[in-house]
């Protein structure tokens, strides 16, 4: 790391410091050189941290009050909501804080593939992250399960007979995940079980991604590698910190509406009826979140081939370093690449939408085509794209696009056209 | 901030889009709920108190003859934010029941008045027993039920209110009934009011609009028993945010101004 070393002044912050060096990483965190050019999409990172730690925290207290068990989880719950001091609060805060955190974590993504931060040499933070996204996937779904109501059921029905699409094994597989021959008591200990450890793993992943984040250290918006420290950078402290907070407690307003005021608007109807392996539910959706992961799923008309894409969907996001061929971090000296972004967002919408609506008719037609789509934009346009676009200039340096706080590209075209 | 805002606008188009789509594919044959002026919705909704004792007793003349409240109990009455009953009336309720206690000393299993600590009684022992009762329809529990069908309040408001004779191309057998806002249009329970089936002890004139009203109202508060302190506590939460937000933002502006002057 590029850190100056650093001494404490007192004794004895000295004598524990060459013990364990924690007082060098605060040093290192308060002082860590930040691009100053770094705007609001950038702010999400901490966001998430919140989200996590939250979730956490809430997830202790409920589950100080829940009982895992197919015959008293659905009333446990309802003893939560009534009963237990502020349980209601509580559980809205952690099932909307669930939303959240995947609102926060697509911003994440989607900024970072705006910006290209993906890129060589920030390819492990990349994955790392890819891979918590893949645990929240797994937490969120098995958190989901936990209050034992029809859409609980019935999506873990779905859910885990998906590895029933394994040749050979996957029966035999679907029957062990469920600890029997369905759906029933022992599926929600385990899940239970599980939905408490995964949040501590991707605690530890999220350290390691911050790690891994702070040997390259941040990309920016102009998307330039920068001399740390520098005119180019600030502290982390006050300068991030403050601007981190201030973004967060906009993003705790919106929480706040939800929680307080459309605590269920996010969540099914059909999960405050008590699971009921009699009666299947008309329609059985996932949570928003993955309902572009679910079109996917739905779309093809195989279901091993079904569950392949589904999950090549996920795996391409983590060979996105090398499909992605261009030099250019950011999108915003990537004319080609910026509309095609707009697009891929667009079709992820529209994924997520059909995702909600029964696969039959015209949603199924336009599902077919938004995950075509979806591939081929990873699988043809990226790679081509590098080789055949013509890139805007690039700055050398942000110190000339940040005047006014945010990268002015007219001064950084201007400064090209000087150059040349 | 130029680009971020550029980029807010697009996200604002797109969203737009998707929600035109969704218009266009939805079109077909939507049927559009029953509204009324509920007390409790918005930022500082509140139960009316006058519908939800009404409506407890449209739920306790009318809809307990079928329909279990099991997360109930005889002392929610009394709470604050629910219909508020005094302590003697809640009593005088759930003394009204009997309740199955026990074992007592000798082993033996004896009925008992309620009291404030009891569970609601409830109408069936099992849910066999009401499927048997019900032509092998099962009456649901009523402590969740707004939040257990989309449109909630809403759509229980309209569904009391939606008994209607079958078009002609609809046959229904014997015990199902047709109501245009059920999902399928059947129904296994009959229209459960009627003009004056309760005699409101307030004096109020119990039509069916009235009446659907009323019980909807106190299925709110059986659903959402905290939802006035879940008001209150929002709005002070969200003008707190909103202050600290203010101040932050200004610390932000005078930090970052050191900066911006330097370059």
């Amino acid at each position: 790391m590029s850190d100056h070393a650093y001494t404490p002044k007192s004794k004895v912050g000295k004598w524990f410091n060459d013990r364990l060096p924690i007082l060098t990483l605060a040093n290192h965190l308060t002082d860590y050189p930040t691009p100053k050019n770094l705007n609001y999409w950038w702010t999400f990172g901490g966001i998430l941290t919140f989200c996590l730690i939250t979730q956490i925290i809430t997830g202790l207290t409920l589950a100080m009050h829940y009982v895992a068990h197919a015959d008293m989880a659905f009333e446990s719950v309802e003893k939560i909501m009534r009963d237990v001091n502020y349980g209601w609060l509580i559980r809205y805060i952690h099932a909307n804080g669930a939303s959240m955190f995947f609102l926060a974590v697509y911003i994440h993504i989607f900024r970072s593939l705006f910006y290209g931060s993906y890129k060589s040499p920030r390819e492990i933070i990349w994955i790392i992250g890819i891979i918590i996204y893949l645990l929240m996937m797994a937490s969120a779904f098995m958190g989901y399960v936990l209050p034992w109501g029809q859409m609980s059921f019935w999506g873990a029905t779905v859910i885990t007979n998906l590895f029933s699409a394994i040749p050979l094994v996957g029966e035999g597989i679907v029957t062990w995940l469920w600890g029997g021959y369905s759906v029933d008591n022992p599926t929600l200990t385990r899940f239970f079980t599980l939905h408490y450890l995964i949040p501590f793993l991707i605690l530890g992943l999220v350290v390691l991604h911050i790690w891994a984040l702070h040997v390259p250290g941040n990309n920016n918006p102009v998307g330039i590698d920068i001399k740390k420290p520098s005119k180019d950078t600030v502290p982390f402290h006050p300068y991030i910190v403050i601007k981190d907070a201030f973004a967060l407690l906009m993003f705790m307003i919106v929480f706040a509406f939800f929680v307080f005021y459309a605590p269920n608007i996010l969540g099914h109807a059909d999960n405050y009826i008590e699971a009921n392996p009699m009666v299947t539910p008309a329609h059985i959706v996932p949570e928003w979140y993955l309902l572009p992961f679910y079109a996917i799923l739905r779309s093809i008309p195989d279901k091993l081939l079904g569950v392949l894409a589904m999950l090549f969907a996920i795996i391409i996001l983590a060979l996105l370093p090398w499909l992605d061929t261009s030099k250019i971090r950011s999108a915003v000296f990537r004319p080609l690449y910026k509309q095609f972004y707009w697009i891929l967002l667009a079709d992820v919408l529209i994924l997520g939408y059909v995702g909600a609506m029964p696969a039959e008719g015209l949603y199924l037609l336009i599902a077919r085509i938004a995950t075509f789509y979806y591939f081929l934009h990873f699988l043809v346009i990226l790679p081509v794209l590098g080789f055949k676009e013509k890139t805007l200039p690039i700055p050398l340096s942000i110190t000339d696009p940040v005047l006014g706080g945010s990268p002015n590209l007219a001064i950084a075209k201007n400064r090209d056209s000087f150059d040349n | 901030m130029i680009i971020s805002l550029k980029h807010i606008i697009k996200l604002i188009v797109i969203l737009t889009l998707v929600n035109f789509i969704n218009h266009i594919v939805n079109a077909d044959e939507k049927v559009e709920l029953l509204k009324t002026d509920w007390t409790f919705k918005g930022l500082f909704g509140k139960f009316d108190r006058g519908s939800l004792q009404r409506g407890y007793q449209v739920y306790s003349q009318v809809c307990s003859s079928c329909h279990s409240m099991k997360y109930l109990s005889y002392r929610n009455l009394i709470e604050k934010g629910g219909p508020e009953f005094t302590e003697e009336q809640a009593k005088a309720i759930a003394a009204s029941y009997e309740v199955k206690d026990g074992p007592n000393a000798d082993g033996e299993m004896f009925v008992r008045p309620g009291k404030l600590s009891d569970k609601f009684v409830q109408p069936y022992d099992n849910v066999k027993a009401a499927q048997a009762a019900n032509g092998g329809a099962y009456p649901p529990d009523m402590s969740v039920l707004i939040k257990a069908r989309s449109g909630g309040a809403n759509y229980i408001y309209s569904l009391l209110q939606g008994y209607e004779d079958p078009p002609a191309e609809v046959t229904l057998d014997e015990g199902v009934y047709y109501n245009k806002y059920m999902y399928g249009n059947k129904i296994k329970m009959a229209s459960p009011l009627s003009e004056g089936i309760v005699t409101y002890s307030d004096g109020t004139e119990a039509t069916v609009e009235q009446m659907s009203k009323d019980i909807t109202t106190f299925l709110m508060w059986t659903a959402e028993p905290h939802l006035e302190s879940r008001h209150k506590m929002g709005f002070k939460a969200i003008i707190y945010l909103i202050i600290l937000t203010i101040l932050v933002y200004f610390s932000m502006k005078k930090i970052w101004s050191r900066i911006e002057s330097e370059v």
